[in-house]
């Protein structure tokens, strides 16, 4: 197994990683910036080494000092975690050529699902189905363009292709406003991502954001493990998961399922991976692959009981996968609310000393944070500060456990959207299942 | 001596049952020892306790400092004007293993002269004194690990 990991992140996920890498005996290295010292997954690490002053970018986003510290410290791989450098294909390589493995696919891969024009492209040779659009990148032809819209129907959405995430999007309603619409996304795209293609897609109304968990090992063998149902958004910003999504068929399921693990062996991935889909009207629509670990993997992990970072390693140790596609076996459903530290009413950040932490408990309760009475929000970095799962045989019994458990997390000392959470966890159209990825943002008014 | 060698031979001590070792290399010679003369007083809850091997000339302590949670990578400042690490890497005296070391104890040294050199990822960056004055101390050894914002040399 591998002997040491460096974990290149920070706050609930690095000590995630942390604890399966102690599960399976590996030492832990864990980088920090001068802001983060007091982490408990720093605290509790078998080596720690500061990379630099609080600013993301000269530290988790520092590439030379997180190579630099596998370096001096003899790790054999590291662990990227979410956001950050995990879907980085520079880093990746770097890590490579360093020596050291990537927990992650192959760098080529990485950079094939960044862009998001060549991922739908390599999708639909591999059999997924697509969002009906351009097929490729908008050229400066206004009558192409306006060609390929009225082919599509409006409203369309032009999207960068070095976007992603909900970045880099506009929608169009009318034929007057399409050219206008497509200079202004590219300009933006241009400016923020060094990268100004773009494609255009049909837009969808009122679709459900669904995505397949892959995992896949370097002998070929791919398994999924089911999906996810993430409608639930403020912003392009997940706030609160499920697993499975309401709804789907068993059917249903195993086929897009299988589509998706037939894909990744296709395409000779490797390791943890998401294929995230639109679903309206029965159909499945791919817009994007997440090509690393998601925040919301414990979901998954409940209804399938798979420790799927403990999985990530294995397969970064060149381990075949420890089970097959028949041995997986889907059992309750879970949910989880992402736990942010901000006004939940006005969403405005509010970092500070945490006066009293006290986590919820009892059966079908999991908790994944890195908080701690006395710990500092530190005002850097986003605000997910931790994410309550509650699992049950059949979603009512979830839905009641997350509702209680919500209500007996006390986080004093600073704001968070806890409320927010309690409130949805009320409102009759999310308690029967099924909303989509506009509802909340309309329950919100805003 | 190679300080992940050092390292190898710490972790050989503690898999096996081997109480003390010691290794001569040409002129260099390291004796680890299980139970050595002073016990460090931390508590035991923390998983960083490595037995302290001693004789070997550069101080061969692991990666990183403290597991305990004091704030930053400073320990007890020393007086004066300590020049940071700006990078992770390992530190050199010298410019290379049979030269001079670029400063000693007692060295005078203007803005802009080099202190030391942080190797990082195979290349060599020198590091420059930001204040003029006389070194005081050179707080970390000939070839050990440093990360960003540790004390390299006080100025006085």
């Amino acid at each position: 197994m591998l002997d040491k990991v460096l974990i290149a992140n920070r706050g609930e996920i690095a000590l995630r990683i942390q604890r399966a890498c102690r599960e399976l005996g590996i030492k832990t290295v864990a980088v920090h910036s001068t802001a983060d010292a007091n982490q408990k997954h720093v605290l509790l690490a078998d080596e720690t080494v500061c990379i630099g002053p609080p600013s993301s970018t000269d530290s988790y986003l520092n590439m030379p000092a997180i190579i630099s510290a596998a370096e001096v410290t003899d790790a054999m791989a590291i662990h990227p975690g979410y956001g950050f450098l995990s879907e980085n294909a520079d880093f990746a390589e770097r890590v490579e050529d360093s020596g050291f493995k990537f927990i992650g696919p192959s760098p080529d891969l990485i950079r094939m699902m960044g862009d998001k024009v060549s991922a739908i492209r390599a999708m639909k040779e591999a059999g997924v189905p697509t969002v009906p659009g351009s097929d490729g990148p908008l050229t400066d032809d206004a009558d192409e363009c306006l060609r390929i819209a009225r082919n599509i129907g409006y409203p369309v959405i032009i999207k960068a292709s070095g976007g992603g995430g909900g970045r880099g999007m506009r929608v169009v309603h009318t034929e007057a406003s399409l050219m206008s619409s497509i200079n202004m996304t590219r300009a933006e795209a241009g400016a923020a991502f060094g990268n100004d293609q773009v494609y255009m897609e049909k837009f969808l109304e009122k679709p459900r954001h669904i995505e397949f968990q892959v995992i896949a090992d370097e002998h070929g063998n791919a398994v999924h493990l089911f999906e996810r149902d993430c409608s639930m958004q403020r912003r392009h910003q997940k706030v609160i998961e499920e697993a499975p999504a309401p709804g789907i068929t068993h059917e249903q399921r195993m086929e897009m399922g299988e589509r998706c693990a037939a894909a990744c062996r296709h395409l000779g991935y490797r390791n943890a991976g998401t294929f995230e889909f639109l679903y309206e009207d029965g159909e499945f629509y791919f817009i994007e692959m997440n090509t690393r670990l998601q925040v919301e993997h414990p979901v998954t992990e409940l209804i399938t009981g798979i420790d799927l970072v403990k999985e990530q390693l294995r397969v970064a140790n060149g381990e075949p996968l420890s089970f097959t596609q028949d041995d997986i076996e889907l059992r309750g459903h879970a949910f989880e609310c992402r736990i942010n530290a901000e006004d939940p009413k006005t969403f405005v950040p509010s970092p500070g000393t945490i006066e009293t932490w006290h986590p919820p408990g009892g059966p079908g309760v999991r908790v994944d944070s890195h908080l701690y009475s006395g710990y500092v929000v530190p005002p850097y970095y986003d605000s997910m500060i931790g994410k309550l799962i509650a699992y049950g045989e059949t979603r009512e019994v979830a839905l009641a456990r997350m509702s209680s458990a919500l209500h007996e997390l006390v986080v004093d000392g600073i704001k968070t959207n806890t409320l927010l959470h309690k409130e949805i966890f009320q409102h009759a159209a999310f308690k029967a299942g099924g909303t989509d990825i506009h509802y909340l943002e309309r329950r919100l008014g805003l | 001596m190679d300080i992940r060698k050092v390292k190898k031979l710490i972790e050989l001590l503690e898999e096996s049952g081997i109480a003390e070792i010691e290794i001569t290399e040409g002129d260099d010679a390291v004796r680890i020892s299980r139970y050595p003369a002073s016990m460090p007083a931390a508590a035991p809850v923390m998983p960083q306790q490595i037995a302290a091997p001693v004789a070997a000339p550069a101080a061969a302590a692991p990666a990183a400092p403290a597991a305990e949670p004091a704030a930053a990578p400073v320990e007890s400042a020393p007086a004066g004007h300590a020049v940071t690490a700006p990078m992770v890497g390992t530190m050199y005296h010298s410019p290379s293993p049979t030269a001079e070391a670029f400063v000693k104890v007692g060295d005078r040294v203007e803005v802009g002269d080099t202190v030391c050199i942080i190797e990082a990822m195979k290349m060599m960056n020198q590091i420059e004194a930001d204040k003029a004055g006389t070194i005081l101390s050179i707080e970390v050894g000939n070839g050990e690990p440093v990360e960003f914002g540790q004390t390299l040399v006080v100025i006085g």
